[in-house]
């Protein structure tokens, strides 16, 4: 089984500061990590290449040069290939340029049975991705999976619901956007990381990718960042003291009354 | 010498910083309160390839340099000394000797399992009557022509009972001193091989240590390590290998303890402000961070050293000597800051402290290194 997996480089959002007066991030402020639910897509893909060894996964991902260490420890964890496309011309793509770019270095490799990805992106968050991917290779696509069986040419893919899941079937090739749930992401190994010097992770630009140049980069982004701000609180909770129980909810029922609640 | 780490040592660093704290931390207090050795611990490094990974590849191992090795000891016992004593004993004192002093047929026999963690190694060398003063051993091994028998008690061995394969020195000829010792390979389960008295120690309670007897023990000829009157110079030359070990653990304990101090110290406040901002507390922080600093450039320099096949025995004991006294400061230091908690199970630095002071005992104890590294001064 041919198996593409996206990822994304991000800044760790937990320990990322933001700017006071721009309300913008502070990308130096933050270490770049691999974005959590594309490490659950890689583990999916190494178990699935547990159970058919002679599967192969290509790791690619769109990003700064420096995203290329997070496609190392791809090689480290166990992935076969890992392809970073990087040039300035893509700086400011939002998801749909991203997606083109994606699609488009997607179709330079030859063919694929599974393209699974993380659901969406700690720093923006917009789940879009996956589907817009799905959309232009023409391929079936299941959001939000939680769970994933292989057999033979087609995946059932439980997909997670606000009240509970529905299972799906599909014929390969087909995509999944996948959520922490799913698994827990391995370590790197000993052996995998001094593996990483014999496997050359591949870097391309727009030139090396049939991709249209006014369909990518900040300017034909249909998306613009009017404003970038911090929420502001909604006000602290409080804690209700007493002796008992019982005290306790006398006095909440007194409050919920007193805002006619 | 390199200042800059390589992309190798960066990722083993990193990934054993992720596995320490999500493995470890949570069960490291545990382990030392009942002195419980971390089994599945070593299990999950075996599978990564951590117990094995300076080993070459033919033998399953990663030929890691040593310098990433270093880091790897100093990452898992910022966690937990204990599984750092456990993984650096292993390599240094039992994979690295049979690597270096086997023969090809006992290294394909027991580096496989070994570097891969399936099998765990010890090492016997100390006595009630000698350790540092190797030549007193009264542990025999007499030739009966067909085999070896060897009677004897060991002292102070870790992972005793627990491991699989030990490295075992024994007098061959006692009127030779030194040049009469000889070193064995003894497998778990032998006849007359048993776990004696187990040790109720201060620290590294997670590493089990016990008495080690040796009773009319019947050892194949082909399980003699190195030649025969030669196992001095394999446990001198293997305790190179541990000491480096030991000054990386000295190294990851006092680093751990100084980092829940600064933790504490921003947390902490008295007299209306917090402690960092206490400026006799803060410059003794800046004290300890450069005596942090001093260590890892040391044990740097002697682990480049190995890993460019240069003499590194000065240089080891070196940085085995001021880790383990910087890690005894540090850790003594890191309680006193941390006041009356410091002094109570709540908080790691207790146990950390209590960790630290045998790093200036075992393989080879500070005087030891003194005389070490004076006797190169004075050749």
């Amino acid at each position: 089984m041919k198996i593409i997996v996206c990822a994304k480089q991000v800044p760790d959002t937990t320990e990322v500061k933001i700017d006071k007066v721009k309300n913008t991030l502070i990308r130096d402020s933050a270490p770049s990590i691999m974005n959590y639910e594309d490490e659950n897509a890689l583990e999916e893909a190494l178990r699935i290449k547990e159970q058919f060894p002679d599967s192969y996964i290509t790791v690619i991902s769109m990003g700064p040069p420096q995203a290329k260490d997070m496609l190392e420890e791809c090689i480290a964890q166990g992935a076969d290939e890992a392809i970073l496309i990087s040039d300035r011309e893509l700086v400011g793509s939002d998801t749909w340029a991203t997606s083109n770019v994606l699609a488009a270095g997607i179709r330079k490799l030859s063919g694929f049975d599974l393209i699974l990805t993380g659901r969406q992106a700690i720093d923006g968050d917009t789940a879009q991705v996956g589907p817009q991917l799905a959309e232009k290779l023409g391929i079936p696509q299941v959001t939000y999976v939680k769970e994933v069986t292989v057999n033979d040419n087609e995946i059932i893919a439980k997909r997670t619901l606000e009240n509970g899941y529905e299972t799906l079937k599909l014929k390969t090739p087909c995509l999944l956007t996948v959520t922490r749930e799913l698994n827990q992401p391995r370590y790197m190994t000993i052996k995998g990381i001094y593996n990483v010097k014999n496997q050359e992770i591949k870097v391309w630009n727009i030139k090396d990718i049939n991709v249209d140049l006014t369909e990518v980069g900040l300017d034909a982004s249909p998306t613009k960042v009017v404003e970038s701000f911090v929420p502001t609180s909604k006000g602290k909770g409080t804690v209700i003291e007493a002796d008992s129980a019982k005290e306790k909810v006398a006095i909440l029922l007194e409050k919920l009354k007193e805002k006619h609640i | 010498m390199n200042f800059s780490p390589t992309k190798e040592q960066l990722m083993v660093r990193k990934m054993i910083k992720q596995f320490a704290h999500n493995e470890m931390k949570p069960i490291a207090q545990l382990t030392d309160e009942e002195a419980r050795y971390p089994q599945e611990t070593i299990d999950k490094l075996g599978k990564l390839g951590v117990m094995g990974m300076p080993m070459p590849k033919e033998y399953g191992g990663a030929e890691s340099d040593y310098v990433a090795y270093a880091g790897a000891i100093e990452e898992l016992s910022k966690v937990c000394s204990s599984t750092g004593l456990i993984v650096q004993t292993h390599v240094a004192l039992c994979c690295w000797p049979i690597l270096t002093f086997g023969t090809q047929e006992q290294k394909r026999k027991y580096l496989p399992d070994l570097v891969a963690g399936r099998k765990l190694g010890a090492f016997a060398l100390t006595e009630a009557n000698a350790g540092t003063d190797a030549a007193g051993l009264q542990t025999k091994a007499v030739d009966m022509g067909d085999h070896w028998v060897l009677n004897g008690t060991k002292a102070f061995l870790s992972a005793a009972g627990i491991a699989d394969v030990y490295i075992v020195m024994a007098m061959t000829d006692k009127s030779k001193g030194t040049k009469g010792i000889s070193a064995f390979i003894i497998e778990k389960g032998t006849p007359g091989f048993n776990r004696g008295k187990k040790e109720d120690k201060m620290g590294i309670r997670g590493s089990l240590m016990a008495e080690q007897i040796i009773k009319d023990c019947i050892i194949p000829k082909e399980n003699l390590l190195g030649e025969v009157g030669k196992g001095f110079k394999v446990a001198m030359a293997s305790l190179d290998v541990g000491r480096l070990g030991v000054a990386c653990q000295a190294l990851g304990i006092a680093q751990g303890a100084f980092d829940e101090t600064v933790k504490y110290m921003k947390s902490r406040k008295q007299f209306g402000k917090s402690l960092d901002k206490f400026q006799a507390l803060a410059f003794e922080m800046a004290d300890m961070k450069t005596r942090l600093d001093c260590t890892r450039l040391l044990i740097l320099n002697a682990a480049d050293r190995r890993d460019k096949g240069l003499p590194c025995t000065t240089e080891t004991a070196e940085a085995k000597l001021y880790a383990s006294e910087t890690a005894v400061y540090v850790t003594n230091k890191a309680v006193q800051f941390h006041g009356g908690y410091g002094y109570t199970k709540d908080y790691p630095v207790e146990r950390m402290m209590r960790d630290a002071k045998i790093t200036e005992i075992y393989e080879g104890t500070s005087e030891v290194m003194r005389m070490v590294i004076s006797g190169d001064i004075f050749r």
